[in-house]
């Protein structure tokens, strides 16, 4: 893509443009056109950071996808101007995925103040797809003010949306395990507001007053109030006014203390790390034409010629010493 | 990185059966592309708007109830009024063979019947990339 067309896909989001929008995620997650995607991004920085990011994160089958509709009827009638984007796996078998979570926001289809994008994790880990932040900054450049993430269905271990949402919604239901499933490390940490869903089901109660003591344990959160958990039967509208209220409460309280401020540049911090790693790997993977060899190596590993780390070591040394006589 | 394909599948219409939609669906995931799927009961207005903001290359419309005359060329309309209309179109379900040259008179680049293998639309989709 030519330097015109990216400047002008720029105008295109700046000025709002639904199609333009789309386009841009698309080139983003593509990953064809990396100079294209580090240009547009970076002429969009300078018009991102005025969005509220929210992420709805849980196990899947917990009813994401619904909870978001709901709270979508709630901040259209605050007149939020608001961009979903929903990830979805791919198959780590044929590549493929299918994006079903729109299904439950079609009603939404036609709101000109609502945009919803699919996204397919295309074998990032983590529950949400590599191109999910470049969505974010597109969308808040483009004016939306409220962004909100729903992360695949997630296990203990994915739990990258904390490095993109100012709040993260933990759903879970009733069904899932003790309490000591809630007292292990990853998802029960990332969670701003507790969801217990479903609580029409048998074992609501119970999940409530374990979810309660494992909460206490836990101490205060970031605002220094008790975590907020609250019980929700998104199919027939149950606990989503007390959802929305204490989700709004928390981001008022976080930006009047200043917490948000502070946590905004924790992530800038993960960002810039990121990108940072990625280029040096870039550049190693370039110089060092790591692809071409590895065969050998496995090879030699294989037939036990070789021993795993001594060789990488050692082929690793070699290529960094190649690299420097460049 | 190659560009992945993306597809929506739709059903305009009134009728509630989308085993069929559903089965070209997962068939089209298997097949490695990226299909968006939106559920019965969409307007035209709708899997358009949809079909944008998803950024597809193709959209498969799915209806059973014998109003396809009516709701397909109405999708390929509003796709022309967005300037969109390099999305590629096809249809299927319960469509008599004598209304297929006016559907692809208006627009639809192909039609598939129920019986069709799934292995037909998978070469039409490679063959108009």
């Amino acid at each position: 893509m030519s330097k015109k067309l990216t400047q002008e896909l720029v105008s295109q989001i700046l000025g709002g443009n639904t199609r333009g929008i789309a386009k841009a995620i698309s080139l983003a997650e593509n990953g064809l056109a990396i100079q294209s995607k580090e240009e547009l991004i970076d002429s969009l920085y300078s018009h991102c950071g005025n969005a509220t990011i929210w992420g709805i994160t849980g196990p899947s089958g917990v009813g994401k996808s619904t909870l978001l509709d709901k709270l979508l009827e709630h901040l259209r009638r605050d007149n939020h101007k608001v961009a979903v984007i929903v990830v979805d796996p791919s198959s780590p078998f044929s590549g493929g995925a299918l994006l079903g979570d729109r299904l439950r926001m079609q009603r939404y289809a036609t709101d000109a103040q609502v945009f919803i994008r699919s996204m397919a994790s295309r074998g990032h880990p983590g529950g949400i797809a590599g191109a999910t932040g470049d969505a974010v900054k597109i969308f808040d450049a483009a004016g939306y003010d409220t962004i909100i993430i729903e992360t695949i269905g997630i296990g203990q271990s994915e739990v990258e949306i904390v490095k993109l949402a100012d709040v993260v919604l933990l759903i879970l239901v009733p069904g899932l395990g003790d309490e000591i499933q809630a007292l292990k490390a990853g998802m029960m940490e990332i969670g701003d507001i507790f969801v217990i869903n479903k609580s029409d089901l048998n074992g609501a109660d119970r999940l409530q007053s374990e979810l309660q003591y494992v909460l206490n344990l836990r101490g205060k959160d970031k605002s220094g109030s008790e975590y907020p958990l609250v019980m929700t039967c998104a199919t027939n509208n149950k606990g989503i006014n007390e959802l929305y209220d204490r989700t709004n409460h928390y981001l008022t309280t976080l930006t009047q203390s200043g917490i948000l401020t502070r946590k905004r540049r924790k992530r800038l911090e993960y960002e810039v790390r990121a990108i940072a790693t990625a280029k040096i790997r870039e550049k190693i993977d370039f110089n060092s034409r790591l692809e071409t060899q590895l065969d050998g190596w496995i090879n030699e590993i294989w037939l036990k010629k070789a021993s795993p780390y001594k060789l990488i070591n050692q082929k690793i040394n070699g290529l960094i010493k190649e690299m420097e006589h460049r | 990185m190659i560009k992945k394909i993306r597809i929506l599948i739709a059903k305009p219409g009134l009728d509630g059966h989308d085993r069929g939609a559903k089965y070209v669906a997962r068939a089209l995931k298997d097949a490695g592309y990226e299909v968006i799927y939106t559920g019965i009961r969409q307007t035209p207005e709708a899997i358009v708007r949809t079909a944008i903001q998803e950024d597809v290359d193709f959209i498969g419309l799915s209806l059973l109830s014998g109003a396809h005359n009516e709701l397909f060329p109405k999708v390929v309309k509003l796709l022309k009024d967005q300037e969109a209309d390099d999305v590629v179109i096809f249809g299927g379900g319960i469509i008599p063979e004598s209304d297929i040259p006016f559907l692809k008179a208006n627009g639809i680049r192909a039609i598939f019947t129920s019986g069709t293998p799934i292995k037909d639309i998978i070469n039409f989709i490679q063959s108009c990339k």
